[in-house]
């Protein structure tokens, strides 16, 4: 059991917009944070800049709110600098998909020990309300007044794209499913990406509508649990079998189809092609994926750095400044 | 010696090797600059390498240089022009000889003029010399490949192995005529190849047949020079450029401040080499990250920084504008940064192998908002040492970003540098947060000198949080309120300007001086040795380098004002000049601006100070 609540992790009074997705995540990443109880002190929440970005202002944790699209890069020089430290970084789809991008794909690559939260309303709040990377085509909004000509970022698949090796995607307005992930995303080693879906209630109302309610996401929604068979359904009555190079919706019951024929789930999958088609899936054809898609062990940057230290400093025969010094030519003038 | 020649003694020399960019001009250079340096002379060497990545082989765009400066007494720069030409091939010889004195001995080898090379070099004609104009009783002819060849017949190598050793008989021949003692020489190759002995072998073989062909020889066009040292410090000594130095600072700093080093840094010519430098030191902790952009450099610094090491970033030229936005963080989070901007040509991509001092202004200003950053420019390649030393100190006692302008001259550049004391060295202490703080700790709260306290992740009681939007003073929180912010806008000013820096000293005639020679950073080894000239011409000169910019040494406005006439001379249109103008009231220099990419000519200068002397 830990030995703190979610009120250590909590501080200040969130300024975001009623019905806001970042009061409800704010709320399970305090709840996630007591559960896996580490220390407040031994945690740093980073984060770059708009309306999500704002978030390291209600922790009771060590925290920086930086500058647009680098949360990625200093976080990865605060967790090389120190893992002992457990990193959160925070990031909107503007902050990390758009003018972070390079920082976000590059984080992932290196495989840094950070818990890289990417809340996805798929606008721009703070500047009132221009489409965003993850915008789909023909979005109109301020900047878009005919519609939008460009495709949208997925970011799962820039994840994997970037060989990630931990993807999970929850709405912000289920908190067990959110809890969940960000937990795992936790003792997950490794760049660990939460996709958090969220809803602006001021410039993109509704987008999720489709996930919002419980009975919602029965039907629209699939929950994917490491070892279980991919059911969803009201009543789990619906289920994805494989189809030649694809993956198909099928109803348990109908066509002969039993439970045995459904797909199980198998986030620890090195080959990553079934984890991106089930994290590709949308409506109306398909479920979304929530829950931990992939989930893939391999060696950190961060750690790697400080074993090559080691292993580095146990062969040399220097290890000081003055002892540097001895390893060049020397000539002595008497 | 051969029987009736006589060493002539001389005080300094210039020897410039060139050759193709892969005929080991650089090797060869630096064993002659270490040669030197064992026996006590002065030494300052400078490389000139060519901006195409790998021409064509003999082409004229491939030729690349290496200078190197002896004297007997200290000399500051590697010099205006060479005495001793090394022309490895025909090419060589047409771009190198406007680096030659008019009398100077070239060198060169007779095997790599021949007509195929004299094409590719474009001359018209099957004479060179005569095409050049140069004076053949000064050219020692030497069939350097051929000789090279029968020396090494019964070694085994192979032919382009063989080759490799040119270098070598180019070095004993000037190694003779400078009476060199060789077994330096033998004694650098054997450490330098412990790996390989064939290797040292062949290259010693070689340069002992280059001496002999010298002193059999004695080849007509030379006499034998000696160059006694008269101004020997003794001690331990060793060669270094400009961005080992540096690199050797920030380990330096990091040990006496008890922290990690980080270096966050993209690769950028000329500034890569720190990078290199510190990338190999992992048995002392040193942390190198080579980032996806010069953004991330800066990012990464910052959040080391904020872990708790000394973080430095690198960079040169266009990099230094990438970083600008991560700096502003770092100045308004109140963040121990070192930003290192080994200058470049500009603007854009510029001249990437040249040197130039056009990064000053942006250095101070080239920020968004009243930005203050203090700003440090090394003098020689051995000062990069104790700027960047002095740069970690200032950054990590006074919680700020400084910038530590260097330039492609002094971090390529080499000079001997008298192995330092690091105990001698002042004391680095952060203004940790103490006891007393914990549970009441805010991050903006300050000591005296308007710096505030450093809590680093991982303590109890300490949690808190930085960032870019302006900040209560007193509680840390988000403050828009117009009062505080113009409080928030001084203090970090002042924090700043109470950085306490040493006067700037003036050197040469300081109590009588018709004019002060004023420069920052690396022109001080030209403008010193100006300087010298007209003192020895009876010229009353004095000068007055700047390594600390901002904050400006306290005395300043009074050197400034105590001499007739001044003159600023910097490789730029004149930003330092106009920086010393607005910050001392009515001073109006003389400028001397010069913006070709190269090092000053001394020459020059002399003839451009003592036209505003007789003004």
């Amino acid at each position: 059991m830990s030995e703190y609540t979610a009120k250590d992790y909590k501080k200040g009074q969130p300024r975001w917009c009623p019905g806001c997705g970042d009061h409800f995540f704010l709320a399970s990443l305090h709840k996630a944070m007591a559960e896996l109880g580490v220390a407040p002190w031994n945690v740093a929440v980073i984060s770059g800049i708009g309306c999500s970005s704002r978030l390291p202002y209600y922790m009771n944790t060590y925290a920086m709110q930086t500058i647009h699209g680098r949360a990625a890069a200093i976080s990865t020089g605060a967790k090389v600098t120190n893992p002992d430290l457990t990193v959160w970084q925070v990031s909107g789809d503007g902050d990390g998909l758009a003018i972070g991008g390079n920082h976000f794909i590059h984080a992932v690559r290196r495989n840094i020990d950070l818990n890289m939260i990417l809340l996805n309303n798929r606008i721009y709040g703070l500047t009132k309300g221009q489409y965003s990377p993850t915008s789909p085509r023909g979005f109109v909004s301020k900047s878009s007044p005919y519609g939008t000509v460009e495709d949208p970022f997925c970011p799962a698949e820039l994840c994997f794209g970037a060989r990630g090796r931990f993807f999970a995607r929850a709405a912000a307005v289920d908190a067990a499913g959110t809890v969940e992930i960000l937990k795992a995303a936790a003792q997950h080693k490794g760049a660990a990406i939460c996709e958090i879906l969220q809803n602006c209630m001021i410039f993109n109302n509704g987008v999720y509508d489709y996930l919002a309610k419980k009975e919602d996401r029965a039907k629209n929604a699939i929950y994917l649990k490491h070892g279980q068979p991919m059911v969803f359904g009201e009543n789990n009555e619906y289920g994805l079998v494989q189809e030649g190079f694809g993956i198909k919706v099928v109803k348990i019951g109908e066509n002969g189809v039993t439970l045995d024929d459904i797909l199980v789930h198998d986030a620890h999958c090195m080959d990553n092609t079934l984890q991106l088609k089930l994290a590709m899936m949308d409506g109306p054809d398909f479920p979304v994926a929530f829950g931990v898609i992939r989930d893939v062990e391999a060696p950190t940057y961060d750690e790697a750095v400080h074993a090559q230290i080691e292993e580095v400093s146990a062969k040399k025969k220097y290890h000081n400044f003055a002892e540097l010094l001895e390893t060049n030519d020397i000539w002595e003038v008497k | 010696m051969a029987e009736g020649m006589e060493y002539k003694e001389l005080d300094q020399v210039v020897v410039r090797f060139s050759g193709d960019s892969g005929d080991g001009m650089q090797l060869a250079g630096s064993i002659f600059s270490t040669v030197s340096a064992t026996v006590g002379n002065s030494i300052s060497t400078f490389p000139d390498y060519p901006a195409d990545i790998r021409a064509p082989q003999g082409s004229l765009t491939g030729v690349s240089g290496f200078q190197v400066h002896v004297g007997a007494a200290k000399v500051f720069t590697p010099g205006d022009e060479c005495d001793v030409l090394v022309a490895m091939n025909a090419a060589a010889l047409k771009t190198q000889l406007k680096f030659a004195k008019p009398n100077a001995t070239i060198i060169i080898d007779t095997d790599a003029f021949k007509e195929a090379d004299l094409k590719k070099a474009e001359f018209k004609t099957a004479d060179p010399l005569a095409e050049l104009g140069v004076n053949p009783d000064r050219v020692i002819a030497c069939p350097i490949t051929d000789m090279v060849k029968e020396a090494l017949a019964d070694s085994g190598m192979d032919n382009k192995s063989i080759l490799k050793c040119r270098n070598m008989f180019a070095l004993g021949l000037v190694c003779w005529l400078f009476s060199r003692d060789l077994n330096i020489a033998f004694n650098f190759l054997r450490e330098k190849f412990q790996k390989k002995p064939g290797v040292a072998e062949a290259n010693i073989k070689v340069i002992q047949a280059g001496y002999d062909y010298g002193h059999n020889t004695h080849s007509s066009a030379a006499n034998v020079y000696r160059i006694e040292s008269k101004v020997k410090e003794p001690g331990r000594y060793m060669d270094i450029t400009g961005n080992k130095a540096t690199a050797y600072g920030f380990i330096a700093a990091a040990e006496k401040a008890g922290l990690k080093l980080f270096l966050g840094s993209y690769p950028i010519t000329p500034a890569t080499d720190v990078l290199h430098e510190l990338a190999k030191h992992k048995s002392l902790g040193v942390i190198t990250v080579q980032c996806e952009d010069e953004i991330s450099g800066a990012a990464t610094a910052i959040g080391a920084s904020f872990a708790g090491a000394l973080a430095v970033t690198s960079t040169s030229g266009p990099g230094l504008c990438l970083k600008s936005e991560a700096m502003n963080l770092a100045v308004t989070a109140e963040l121990p940064v070192v930003l290192l901007d080994v200058q470049r040509g500009g603007p854009s991509t510029g001249l990437p192998t040249k040197s130039e001092q056009t990064d000053l202004l942006q250095a101070l200003f080239g920020r968004n908002g009243e930005s203050p950053m203090p700003v440090i420019a090394a003098t020689s390649p051995t000062d990069c040492f104790d700027a960047a030393y002095m740069a970690s100190k200032i950054a990590l006692e006074h919680m700020t970003p400084v910038i530590l302008l260097t330039d492609a001259f002094i971090a390529n550049g080499s000079s001997a540098w008298k192995l330092p004391n690091l105990g001698e060295y002042p004391s680095i202490n952060p203004p940790y947060v103490t006891e007393e703080m914990k549970n009441n700790y805010t991050p903006y709260k300050r000591n005296d000198g308007d710096v505030r306290y450093w809590a680093i992740p991982g303590q109890e009681g300490y949690t808190h949080i930085l960032g870019g939007l302006e900040k209560d003073g007193n509680t840390g929180a988000i403050s828009t309120d117009p009062e505080n912010h113009n409080k928030m806008v001084h203090v970090r000013a002042s924090k700043v300007a109470k950085i306490p820096v040493p006067d700037v000293e003036v050197v040469g005639c300081k109590d009588d001086a018709d004019l002060l020679i004023v420069g920052f950073g690396s022109t001080y080894g030209h403008l010193h040795s100006a300087m010298d000239e007209m003192i020895k011409d009876g010229k009353k000169v004095a000068l007055a380098q700047f390594s600390y910019i901002n904050p400006l040494p306290k005395n300043t406005a009074e050197v400034l004002k105590r001499y007739k006439k001044v003159v600023v001379a910097e490789q730029n249109l004149g930003q330092f000049a106009a920086y010393l103008r607005m910050k001392v009231d009515n001073f109006v220099p003389y400028q001397y601006n010069e913006v070709k990419g190269q090092p000053f000519v001394i020459s020059e200068l002399v003839e451009a100070f003592n036209e505003i002397l007789n003004k």
